[in-house]
């Protein structure tokens, strides 16, 4: 359970994001959708402690991030932003190995190794664990980023647009195995999403943001109607049932 | 791609329960190019202490002389290749930038900024307090030219360090003129040439501060690497970037401080090393430690050979022929990174 009450951050006297409350339910997926600048990688960073609110508690898993030891909030939480340009030449599996840090403090063990191995494998990257970052397609490096977060083995991993510079093939595989990320392994994901659709049809819940505050959360179906996104987005959207689940269509 | 398609076929993969074939782990620290690498730096070592227009074997004070002036300007290659290689390596990794090191930051000017106000202000201070004050001042340059680097956002470009040079230049400026206008600038001048002909026993020991740093190095070497991938993903495996960024900025002044007093300035080793050692191995700090030890101190190592058998009797200080080897290498890495994006 994520939760966050009388969040607030001021940016100027004009922008700011909250007051937020709100509560993540544990498992699944969780989708922030919204508008540019409506303020979801604002609100995930913040859970992820990466970025300081200026008022209010977020509580992870009861932990009050707060006040909670950040080492120690890395072995029940984990986050991803979306700009990784890393210069650092490492390979996939030294990669996937840092994610191991808060465990093993840097001498990996038996069962690290392991649990490299499995994220590795999981992410579908065991052919690529010996090869440098640097020479990897985008889509791929995504993939070791997301792996290393999951070798971090947390309950919770958060993900700032994790799709971001996929193509349509990249992205629904990424999303596939996100998903198994919370079915398998049972972890809690929290993902900044651009594409409804992409929400509608993988999400367990939906938190749509505007404006710096959420607007609405729930179940894909009970977000996926016309007035509901026309008035998230500002745009006319109509909401179809399609082969898979419903979708929106907005051009 | 052929990878995804393949492994797309595959039924999803489940943890496997057997390893069907052998995963690179994380390898073991010596590894036979290492050794070989430890045995050709011996040899280099060992070339140094008899390389030289004394004759230590005929001489009636051969043994004597062995021992008061080669033996301690061989430790002091061995230190303070060690020192700067190692200082550039842990620089790069904290600004995230490829032609960042001491000489390239102004930390070197800095470090000799502290040593020649030593010099004016307090004539009569030892060696030691040279070098505290020399630390200090190579640690506030540090952090100076780092606060710099967070108010611009330009950690990949090659601004970076002729933003440090310039910086660097200002301090040497700086350091020049207070050395004019107190009649030290041909003493300062023999300081900061990196030059290895006046070490002697009984002065540079200080230099074995550097196995201490070496030792911390290696302890927080993947704090460094992993801050080396920014504070965003250092604070989400739960590092506090700001303490590891203060503690390799330390490890680096203590190491330059200590080099830039009783040496003086080794130019562009920090970069060359890494930069050579990070193209066959990558950047994984820890495994890559003994490996920039090694190649530091065999580059200063040959350096040094070369100026002293150069013009025998005479010697070129090892910073002139480094300096020319350096600038063909930092040229070289430029064109590279323009080359391949």
């Amino acid at each position: 359970m994520i939760t966050l009450s009388g969040v607030l951050k001021t940016y100027s006297s004009e922008v700011a994001i909250g007051p937020v409350d709100l509560s993540i339910p544990p498992g699944g997926i969780t989708a922030l959708v919204g508008p540019n600048g409506a303020g979801k990688s604002t609100l995930l960073v913040m859970i992820g402690r990466l970025l300081g609110m200026d008022a209010g508690t977020i509580e992870v898993a009861g932990y009050d991030i707060a006040r909670t030891h950040s080492a120690d909030l890395a072995k029940i939480l984990s986050v991803l932003r979306q700009e990784n340009h890393f210069v650092t030449r490492l390979t996939v599996r030294q990669l996937v190995g840092f994610g191991r840090f808060p465990h093993s403090k840097g001498r990996i063990k038996a069962e690290d190794e392991a649990i490299i191995s499995r994220s590795i494998d999981f992410l579908d990257l065991a052919d690529l664990e010996g090869r440098y970052l640097d020479e990897l397609s985008g889509g791929q490096r995504q993939r070791a980023y997301v792996a290393m977060v999951l070798a971090q083995d947390t309950e919770y991993v958060l993900l700032d647009e994790p799709l971001n510079n996929l193509d349509m093939q990249h992205s629904v595989q990424m999303m596939q195995h996100l998903q198994r990320a919370a079915t398998e392994l049972g972890r809690t994901v929290v993902i900044v999403l651009h594409d409804i659709n992409f929400a509608s049809h993988y999400a367990d819940y939906i938190c749509a943001v505007k404006d710096g505050g959420v607007v609405s959360f729930g179940a894909p179906d009970e977000l996926m109607r016309d007035e509901v996104l026309t008035a998230i987005f500002d745009t006319e959207v109509r909401v179809v049932e399609g082969p898979r689940g419903r979708i929106a269509v907005y051009y | 791609m052929t990878a995804l398609t393949r492994s797309h076929a595959q039924p999803p993969a489940s943890p496997p329960a057997a390893e069907p074939r052998p995963r690179p782990a994380r390898g073991r620290l010596f590894t036979w190019p290492l050794l070989i690498g430890l045995v050709i730096t011996a040899g280099l070592v060992v070339l140094s202490l008899f390389v030289g227009v004394y004759d230590v074997f005929g001489a009636e004070d051969g043994s004597e002389m062995f021992a008061i002036t080669r033996v301690p300007r061989t430790i002091a290659l061995v230190l303070s290749g060690a020192a700067m290689a190692m200082s550039g390596l842990v620089m790069q990794q904290l600004t995230q930038n490829r032609f960042v090191e001491p000489t390239t930051t102004g930390t070197t000017e800095w470090a000799g900024l502290g040593l020649l106000l030593t010099m004016v202000l307090v004539p009569e201070a030892s060696l030691l307090v040279k070098m505290t004050v020399a630390v200090i001042t190579a640690f506030i340059g540090t952090m100076v030219f780092f606060a710099f680097l967070r108010r611009v956002t330009l950690r990949s470009s090659v601004i970076v360090p002729i933003v440090g040079m310039m910086l660097g230049a200002v301090v040497g400026a700086f350091s020049t003129y207070i050395a004019l206008s107190t009649n030290m600038l041909q003493s300062m001048g023999i300081w900061f040439a990196g030059s290895f002909t006046s070490v002697l026993r009984g002065q540079y020991e200080p230099l074995w501060v550097v196995v201490a740093v070496a030792v911390g190095v290696f302890i927080a070497a993947d704090r460094f690497t992993i801050a080396g991938l920014g504070q965003e993903v250092a604070t989400n495996v739960g590092l506090n970037y700001n303490r590891v960024v203060l503690l390799g900025t330390g490890l680096i002044a203590i190491a330059t401080g200590v080099v830039t007093v009783v040496v003086g300035n080794l130019p562009f080793l920090g970069l060359v090393v890494p930069n050579l050692v990070s193209l066959f191995r990558g950047d994984d700090l820890r495994s890559n430690l003994p490996w920039v030890c090694l190649v530091g101190i065999s580059v200063v190592t040959v350096c040094d050979i070369i100026g002293r058998v150069i013009i025998m009797p005479f010697e070129v200080p090892a910073s002139t022929i480094l300096a020319m080897i350096g600038a063909v290498v930092f040229l070289g890495l430029l064109l590279r990174k323009r080359n391949h994006g």
